[in-house]
């Protein structure tokens, strides 16, 4: 009896204690979804901000989307967030193909280069990417947003253990009955490999959607402002620093895209992230 | 289709590079294997058999020696063009695709003229997998198929584009032993079907003894015997191959050929006239012995393991390589349990002598 | 032979071309910026070679104040937030009913733009002269006094630095101890249930030990994470983080770039290579640490 009672307190402390990190963390969802859906009149007379509403309106995501070219910065965003990862797939899946499976002279000595590249922060090599864009006129770009971040050794690195784990003997079978190493890569591996390579995916638009330091240093022309781009020029510059509901309509418009992406893959998403992924 | 292999060899580099030198895996292999039999090729594991199969295959390049297929010396030939099948261990099934999908999948890499229209790709499918039993499972996954039933989709996919030649590594060793009874009849009626020339690896010598016409018997790289399965295990060439076949394993004992007689310790048990003084090993087989109380071979008694039909005597001698010494006899002759010494009259056909030094096969006994 | 060489070259090619020039040549490249002195971006000429640049970053006041501010963040937030994630995983792993609910909820942050919830936190914190602000209103209740935690005293605004950079990095290394933990075998708690310990015992002798590999990954990557905090300080004091007093060794590295003060890259070079001096060095020192002390198994 004395036993269970002990275990009942302390399975109440600990539901206490995740219950209210769980507020900590969803506050500010729920706080950006209030202000959000609050009237701007309403708002900016609360000195004591309330809890709900008795009106939401949407009037505020209508300014959002019109006092700043929100709509745009999501088609740059959707275009480069695509872009990006397709052409990543395009250069990643080859070389990982080429270091799991193929032989050629050199390969094991490309493959320690590769990983001794991973050791290296993108701050470190920015500064003369920066350049580079800028040499080659491809500031305001679409291409200077997308080029420098095409390639990534570690998803590499990750994608050629996973293909290092397709056994020999496939490979041998398709030879024997003569497949062509594309045909093999195509047919046999990549579809093998799928699971692994949506979850690249997914963490390479997480990264996409969420990238800020590098279209800010190429893009100073709002045109080609990716949602990031948008939320910090709003904050600065865009609609007046008064029109709180407002701006919290667009932040509620960008997060919301990777929040349902993430609730339907939740299980893909958390898996890939603690196979392969880092903060941010 | 015959099969030839002549002088065939492959060496590989050492994989520690501090060692100079080169493995050999296969060493001046030469033997012809005559055009629609199954031969079992039989080794411990690292004797070189895959490899082996990956030189007829052409999955491997030969360092040495040639490969024909009939009259045609396929030696410098890609696998794709030599025509053969391959069956792996783990079955080697492309887990994403259907049963059909898997079988069809040689097909689907025909170019030209010989590409076949998807009707016709069916057609074969299902014939083929008829010939395998696999009738109304074409639509499966191959990870809802049983170890048996994946194996039979790999050796269909093999035998879809009728090959010259069938390969089959280890084809039974991830399966259990019930279905391994099975499916071992089942490739030894298929290849009668067919009558494919078929090429067997594997370290099971039960397997291979049962359903071969001819077994080859490999010890790191080199070739030791070849012969039909009795007549191996009737006259094994060397200590190793003696070692190698027969379940349980032959009994070895250190033994001296003395004044024309062969003896274990201090027991003179069989004649071998005609051969000089020597050291010998004298292998018996389990079944050589007969309980015999005036037999003239004295073992200290250990226990009797009752095997249903035949009883197992477990019984101990110092000149005995081994722990000791496992005899089968009929249970009628079963000798009493707790009785301190068991004495053993031996069969002469059963006992074989290798010279010591070479482990070679020398003489005979009577 | 031959031709299969090709072949795999031919595969490599675009992952090689990109990463040479977008990762090998700028690594190179800067290190010539960091010694080259006195660089004009204008006319893309420089008077010499030498240290000056590195004596020039080291010297400038917005630098060490970033170094200062690099060194707060990486001091607060990689102990307490580890810590914290292991309390928070520790509970996770002991209940049963919502248990998905409260990952779920927790690992939200992980996919959401910090920028953007980076201005909900502000607008939580900021006092204007509408509103004191949420949390403000909170210290009232408590009898405080309000403060301007985005525009106030330096020390309010390092707690809002530090708090908003926890509630960023704790969802992955809450993820990432919740498998750990997970992933230990079910039988050495029953065994050590039998053999009589205490929770409190398993947890020293049996859970730690367990996880310590991970434990110490994650203390690794939070160092470095931490050591290139740079967003999150935008998404809360905006983009001129020098006059806001807050800056990071990264932004610096972009300040001297781009924007307003920026067109120095040699400076930026030096104050990179300096950041990565002492990412390498703390990485290492974390992995001797490491190899001393977790158990493997």
């Amino acid at each position: 009896m004395k036993y269970s009672i002990r275990k009942y307190v302390s399975k109440t402390f600990i539901y206490i204690f995740l219950g209210l990190w769980a507020v900590a963390v969803l506050f500010p969802f729920y706080w950006m979804v209030l202000t959000s859906v609050k009237e701007y009149g309403a708002y900016n007379a609360e000195y004591v901000p309330k809890f709900f509403t008795a009106a939401p309106t949407l009037e505020n995501y209508a300014a959002a989307f019109s006092g700043v070219p929100l709509a745009r910065y999501f088609l740059n965003t959707v275009i480069f967030t695509a872009a990006t990862t397709g052409l990543m797939m395009l250069v990643i899946i080859p070389a990982a193909f080429a270091f799991a499976r193929l032989e050629f002279k050199g390969r094991d000595a490309v493959f320690a280069l590769f990983l001794s590249l991973m050791m290296i922060p993108t701050e470190l090599v920015v500064i003369t990417n920066f350049v580079t864009i800028t040499d080659w006129n491809m500031r305001n770009s679409y291409l200077g947003l997308i080029l420098p971040s095409v390639t990534s050794v570690f998803y590499i690195y990750l994608l050629k253990e996973n293909f290092g784990m397709i056994p020999d003997e496939l490979y041998k079978a398709a030879k024997v009955d003569g497949t062509s190493d594309l045909k093999y890569l195509c047919r046999i591996m990549i579809p093998i490999a799928m699971p692994t390579i949506v979850t690249i995916i997914i963490l390479k638009v997480i990264e996409c959607w969420n990238s800020y330091v590098w279209p800010r240093l190429i893009t100073d022309d709002s045109r080609y402002f990716l949602v990031s781009n948008g939320i910090q020029e709003l904050r600065e510059n865009g609609m007046g620093r008064e029109n709180i509901p407002a701006m919290m309509a667009a932040v509620v418009a960008i997060s919301v895209p990777l929040i349902i992406l993430f609730l339907i893959f939740r299980n893909k998403v958390m898996e890939g992230v603690s196979r392969g992924g880092t903060k941010g | 289709m015959k099969v030839v292999l002549d002088g065939l060899t492959k060496r590989f580099p050492n994989r520690n590079k501090k060692e100079a030198g080169e493995v050999v895996a296969v060493d001046h292999f030469t033997f012809e294997i005559p055009d629609g039999k199954l031969i079992g090729l039989l080794g411990p594991s690292g004797c070189g058999k895959s490899t082996t199969l990956n030189l007829i295959s052409g999955l491997e390049e030969a360092t040495e020696g040639r490969v024909f297929f009939g009259d045609h010396d396929v030696t410098k030939l890609p696998p794709e063009e030599r025509g053969v099948g391959l069956v792996f261990q783990n079955y080697a099934l492309y887990p994403h695709m259907t049963v059909e999908e898997n079988i069809i999948f040689p097909l689907t890499n025909l170019k030209g003229s010989a590409r076949l229209s998807r009707e016709e790709m069916h057609k074969r499918a299902v014939q083929t997998a008829s010939l395998v039993q696999l009738d109304g499972l074409l639509e499966r996954k191959p990870k809802e198929l049983s170890g048996g039933q994946q194996q039979r989709v790999a050796i269909a996919r093999a035998l879809i584009k009728t090959p010259e030649v069938l390969l089959l590594d280890e084809p039974l060793s991830n399966l259990d032993a019930r279905l391994r009874l099975q499916t071992r009849e089942e490739i030894r009626r298929i290849q009668r079907e067919t009558g494919i020339t078929t090429i067997f690896v594997t370290h099971d010598q039960d397997e291979a003894m049962s359903i071969s016409d001819m077994i080859i018997v490999m010890k790191a790289g080199v070739i030791q015997q070849i012969g039909k399965p009795q007549e191996v295990y009737d006259n094994p060439v060397n200590l190793f191959v003696a070692q190698f076949l027969g379940t349980p394993a032959i009994n070895v004992f250190n033994a001296k050929v003395k004044d024309g007689g062969l003896w274990i310790g201090n027991d003179r048990v069989l004649d071998a006239e005609g051969v000089p003084d020597m050291e010998v090993y004298a292998a018996i087989r389990p079944e050589g012995f007969v309980v015999d109380p005036e037999g003239p071979m004295h073992c200290g008694m250990d226990r009797l393991e009752v095997m249903g039909r035949d009883t197992s005597i477990v019984s101990v001698n110092d000149a005995m390589t081994g722990k000791s010494i496992r005899s089968i006899v009929p249970a009628e002759s079963v000798p009493d349990a707790d009785a301190a010494e068991v004495r053993f009259s031996l069969k002469p056909n059963k006992v074989f002598m290798f010279d010591a030094k070479t482990e070679e096969r020398v003489g005979a006994v009577r | 032979m031959k031709k299969n060489d090709l072949k795999g070259w031919l595969y490599l090619l675009p992952a090689i071309l990109f990463l040479g020039i977008f990762m090998v040549y700028p690594l190179i490249d800067v290190c010539i910026y960091s010694i080259e002195e006195n660089f004009n971006f204008a006319s893309q000429s420089f008077t010499g070679y030498g240290l000056h640049n590195f004596r020039y970053v080291l010297s400038d006041p917005y630098f060490v104040q970033a170094l200062k501010n690099t060194f707060i963040i990486v001091v607060i937030t990689v102990p307490l937030s580890t810590g914290f994630a292991l309390l928070l995983s520790l509970a996770l792993s002991s209940i049963r009913p919502l248990k998905n609910a409260f990952q779920t909820i927790y690992f939200l942050p992980y996919v959401t733009n910090t920028l953007a919830v980076g201005l909900v936190f502000m607008i939580l914190f900021k006092k204007t002269d509408y509103t004191d602000g949420l949390v403000n209103l909170l210290i009232n209740r408590f009898g405080g006094a309000s403060v301007d935690f985005i525009d106030g005293p330096y020390w309010a605004k390092i707690f809002v630095m530090c708090f908003y950079t926890i509630w960023v990095v704790l969802p992955f290394k809450v993820l990432i101890l919740t498998s750990a933990l997970a992933s230990v075998n079910q039988e050495y708690y029953k065994a050590a249930k039998v053999d009589g310990a205490g929770a409190g015992r398993i947890f020293v002798k049996i859970t730690l030990p367990m996880i310590s590999p991970t434990v110490f990954y994650l203390i690794i990557t939070g160092f470095i994470g931490a050591f290139k905090a740079y967003s999150d300080e935008v998404a809360l004091f905006g983009t001129d983080l020098n006059a806001a007093g807050m800056n990071t060794i990264v932004g610096y590295v972009y300040d001297m770039l781009y924007g307003n003060s920026g067109g120095y890259p040699s400076y930026a070079a030096a104050a990179a290579l300096i950041l990565f001096a002492i990412v390498f060095t703390i990485t290492y020192i974390n992995l001797r640490i490491s190899k001393k002390t977790v158990s493997y198994n």
